[in-house]
């Protein structure tokens, strides 16, 4: 007798487990029950379960019975005439999903070849076990697993054409590539997936050899050449988006130019890209600072004296510029209204992004790097039949990561340029390299992919034979000009004086604790204090109660608020965040009472 | 030859008498006056370049130093070492443990050296067996509480007694110290416990039996494994649990070698100078096993701070940490608000002698450059 589960939870038992299960598998795949539960006889616990449960990663397989798959030819002849479709071989039994569950009962065989009697399925194709990202990467079986798994993430982040509607579209933080193409290398997923619709990548000539340095640490080297033919060129489109609120009292906020009156008026250059509505127009080129939308605001308080003298001049600015650091064109401009009824701008930005040294690509096997330098064309070096690459990949990243498929699509990716066609390199049923190699040979190469290359400056023929090819290569969203930031004086926050954090306040870069500690270490007291005087002050200090004095500027003397004006009253420096410290402690009731004495 | 020790007491005032009597021992046999003049003279010069330089920041290079590869160490190690009764606190939590001064360690262990015939194996299963704790419920298969007739019932594992040389007289005074109103019986593997008045709470005879199974019969407190092993030609025995004091006191154990890791009990047993040695040693076990690098000096600037005041004191808040003159470098260390307010009840005063207080102030900070001072007043 044998416990039965469903969802986990007991229902009751059974006293022929094998037969039960057997039927109810067999009423599955006959439609009676539905396809997505799953049956699973546990020999060790001698336990029934029944799973229906949501989540479950399910995936399809062919159903082997007496050793011969229930997959036919004359199924495969139907399905190309579109007589029946993937569902109808479902509903007939003969593709059932499998969860990990039911997957222990079963015994899968790779190929048709290798049924036994004790198979219970057939992989459908054994690039099913892999997900979608990751059986876009070609000859995926050479791979490492942990480079298929950094691979398919790297993917997902590359530039392409996400949606073809994109310029009708508002989204935040795109970029599309200009002229991205199919892979010469493919996989049948890249059919499946209607990839021609949505291509993220181009197809470059790479060498693999070091030079000058400059590919060190994964970085890669750019023809100039190939980044002015187009290389890699797409644009960055973000959205400011704002609208006219209501608050209470009939006050709104309004999008317009903003009067000189108002609080908190830029300048009238900030103002200069507005049309009489407050909004710019398309096409204007916008740099930091720029105005997009110009729009003021009701005063945040109103005070009881300006209830009766409600003039413009207390209204506020809260007109949308453009960040620190950012810059682009306005593409597209759209007036509506929102739920509320409120009227809604919202303004794209585009910015035309060239690669530049320090932004991201990636080949499909988890070999990423950031440009290092980019190689005027007549430097790059070249083969002999005058072929110029446009990528230089450093070899040192090849034997650690061990990614053979890299190297064996740049061969596929060769051989299909040379012939014309696309190259198969679907995961455990691609094109052989044999054969690949020998095609190679056909056009009047080295088989092995091997070229004799020649120095671009001098003209010298390199002693090594130079491994070069074809490759699919993908521009990652990871861009400089998205990141660059450097400061040395700038903003400070309101409350320490220290100045502010992170690049869209053109904040500093923190000098933190363990920092200060290599300081001490070095026993360079000084420059320690010399970079920490960020939030130096100085403050006048009455010596008799040792609480911080006032000056005044217009008598140009200090005095102490507790002790009056005959006490001695000392200039300190001291840091802002300290004297801050102070007033916090005076705050709780404590005393901070501050003893001077002479230095010298 | 008279001479010669002219020479060195000259020397007795500048270097460490230790690197004399280093140099004493190393000298050729023949060597005059003058040319040991110049060994020595070079030895001193030597001698004053290994100083350390006044304003050196001692105690961040010390931390920097461990703290590095200590960061690693969290990542790629394991933490216990050994089978599941007899493991090792190893690693990071180890270091965290000897250098927060905990009292009570994890895994406390000895390692017991023994005399010369014991050392080369005799009788090494009986001593060792000797030493360990051997409670009631060690030496018992089977216990039996026998509720009608209100007694306990325990049947002692007889070849168990005869390994470890229990006689049935020394058991029974045993358990009779710890069951004054109780009788005791035995009757060949059995021993009976029950209560002289007869009480109507059945839980009573439960408590007898919890209590018996407790009861300490032989061998020494606290040692609950242990494991003879050989190393390089002599046996030592491996502890799981620590009793230094008791184990000292054994006759076949060489006294000498014995360790503990516990370091609280050296410090109670050997003293303080012996507890700054184990710090150092138990610390740099752990760095070492790790195949890290630290200098032994940093581990020993550690130990100092940890020992100077007689008795080990942890880097914590209620450690080294709270003896600290400044009121300021408490309070930005940890529980700002109770120095803070402690401080103030009592009008303590900051002299801002230290780092962390001149770095808060923005103050020049007194090491390195920032300490030398104008000591003559300019006019």
């Amino acid at each position: 007798m044998s416990e039965v589960f469903l969802n986990g939870k007991f229902i009751g038992t059974t006293d022929n487990p094998k037969s039960f299960v057997d039927n109810l598998i067999e009423h599955r795949r006959k439609g009676k029950i539905h396809y997505s539960i799953n049956i699973l006889y546990d020999t060790i616990l001698n336990q029934v379960h029944i799973e229906s449960s949501k989540g479950r990663a399910v995936r399809p397989l062919i159903v082997v019975k007496n050793s011969k798959p229930l997959l036919t030819d004359k199924h495969l002849e139907q399905l190309e005439k579109s007589e029946i479709t993937f569902s109808d071989l479902v509903a007939q039994g003969v593709i059932e999903y499998l969860d990990a569950m039911e997957e222990e009962n079963a015994l899968v065989a790779f190929f048709e070849n290798e049924i036994t009697e004790k198979h219970t399925h057939l992989e459908i194709l054994p690039l099913v076990m892999l997900g979608l990202c990751t059986s876009l990467v070609p000859f995926a079986n050479f791979n490492q697993s942990t480079r298929l798994n950094a691979g398919s993430k790297n993917q997902k982040q590359a530039l392409g054409l996400y949606v073809t509607n994109f310029l009708i579209r508002m989204d935040m933080d795109v970029n599309i590539l200009y002229t991205p193409q199919l892979p010469i290398v493919q996989t049948v997923m890249h059919n499946y997936s209607e990839y021609e619709k949505h291509p993220a990548g181009q197809n470059v000539i790479v060498a693999v050899l070091s030079f000058d340095g400059y590919n060190m640490e994964d970085a890669i080297l750019v023809n100039k050449g190939s980044i002015e033919r187009g290389f890699s060129r797409s644009s960055y489109y973000r959205p400011v988006i704002t609208e006219e609120l209501r608050y209470s009292g009939g006050l709104t906020d309004e999008i317009s130019v903003p009067d000189k009156d108002v609080k908190g008026y830029k300048s009238e250059h900030d103002y200069r890209f507005l049309e009489e509505d407050g909004i710019i127009y398309p096409e204007a080129k916008v740099v930091e600072g720029d105005v997009i939308i110009g729009k003021t605001s009701p005063p945040r308080f109103l005070s009881s004296l300006d209830e009766y003298n409600l003039t413009t001049s207390s209204r506020r600015e809260t007109s949308m510029a453009i960040k620190h650091g950012e810059k682009g064109v306005v593409d597209f401009v759209l007036v509506t209204e929102n739920e509320e009824g409120n009227k809604l701008v919202q303004v794209r930005l585009r910015d035309e992004r060239v690669p530049e040294i320090g932004d991201k690509f990636t080949s499909r096997h988890g070999q990423k790097g950031v440009v290092g330098m980019i190689i005027p064309s007549e430097d790059m070096p070249f083969s002999s039949s005058g072929i110029v690459p446009d990528i230089l990949f450093n070899p040192h990243g090849i034997p650690s990561r061990m990614t053979m498929a890299h190297l064996i699509e740049m061969l596929g990716g060769k051989v299909g340029a040379l012939n014309g066609r696309f190259i198969d390199g679907t995961a455990f049923d691609a094109e052989s390299t044999q054969s690949l190699r020998e095609e190679l040979h056909k056009l009047g190469f080295r088989e092995n992919g091997v070229e004799t290359f020649y120095n671009g400056r001098t003209g010298e023929q390199y002693q090594a034979k130079i491994y070069a090819g074809n490759m699919y290569y993908l521009k990652l969203k990871h861009m400089v000009a998205n990141k660059v930031h450097a400061r040395a004086r700038g903003p400070i926050q309101l409350l320490t004086r220290q100045p502010t954090e992170g690049r869209a306040k053109e904040g500093g870069l923190r000098l933190g604790e363990m920092e200060k500690d290599t300081f001490v270490a070095h026993g360079t007291s000084l420059l320690l204090k010399e970079r920490f005087d960020s939030d130096r002050t100085v403050v006048p200090l009455c010596e008799k109660c040792g609480l911080i004095a006032v000056h005044d500027e217009y008598k140009n003397r200090s005095y102490c608020p507790i002790c009056g004006d005959n006490v001695e009253i000392s200039n300190i420096e001291l840091s802002y965040a300290f004297k801050l410290m102070l007033d916090e402690l005076k705050s709780l009731g404590v005393y901070p009472k501050v003893k001077l004495k002479e230095k010298f | 030859m008279a001479s010669n020790a002219n020479v060195f007491k000259e020397y007795e005032n500048r270097i460490p008498l230790q690197i004399i009597e280093d140099v004493k021992s190393n000298l050729p046999d023949k060597v005059t006056a003058k040319q040991l003049k110049e060994i020595m003279e070079e030895v001193a010069e030597e001698y004053s370049t290994s100083l350390i330089e006044p304003g050196e920041s001692v105690g961040i290079v010390s931390a920097e130093s461990i703290g590095e590869p200590g960061t690693q160490m969290t990542l790629n190690t394991f933490h216990f070492a050994g089978v599941a009764e007899m493991n090792v606190t190893v690693g990071l939590p180890r270091i965290i443990e000897i250098l927060d001064g905990r009292k009570n360690i994890k895994t406390p262990m000895m390692e017991i050296y023994l005399k010369e015939p014991y050392s080369k194996g005799k009788d090494i299963k009986k001593i060792s067996q000797s030493i360990k704790q051997t409670t009631l419920k060690d030496l018992t298969l089977e216990v039996v509480v026998d509720i009608s007739e209100f007694k306990v019932e325990f049947t002692i594992d007889l070849k168990k007694k005869e390994l470890l040389d229990i006689k049935d007289k020394q058991l029974i005074a045993v358990l009779s110290k710890n069951f004054r109103n109780h009788t005791i019986k035995q009757d060949k593997d059995k021993v009976i416990i029950k209560p002289k008045e007869k009480s109507s709470n059945l839980s009573d005879v439960y408590k007898i039996k919890d209590k018996a199974k407790g009861i300490f019969i032989a061998g020494i407190k606290r040692i609950s494994q242990v494991l003879p092993v050989r190393k390089d030609e002599e046996f030592v025995i491996i502890t799981a649990g620590s009793n230094l004091k008791e184990v000292l006191k054994l006759d076949f154990v060489d006294p000498s070698r014995t360790v503990t890791n516990d370091i609280f009990e050296i410090q109670e047993i050997l003293g303080i100078e012996a507890a700054r040695q184990a710090i150092i040693n138990e610390v740099y076990k752990v760095i070492e096993s790790q195949g890290l690098n630290v200098d032994i000096r940093h581990i020993m600037l550690v130990a100092d701070t940890m020992c100077y005041r007689g008795k080990i004191r942890g880097i914590t808040r209620y450690g080294v940490v709270s003896e600290k003159s400044s009121v300021l470098a408490r309070a930005s260390f940890e529980t700002p608000i109770r120095h803070i307010i402690n401080a103030s009840l009592v009008g303590e005063i900051d002299r801002l002698t230290s780092v962390v207080e001149n770095v808060m102030l923005n103050q020049p900070i007194p090491v390195g450059t920032g300490l030398p001072d104008l000591v003559t007043k300019m006019k």
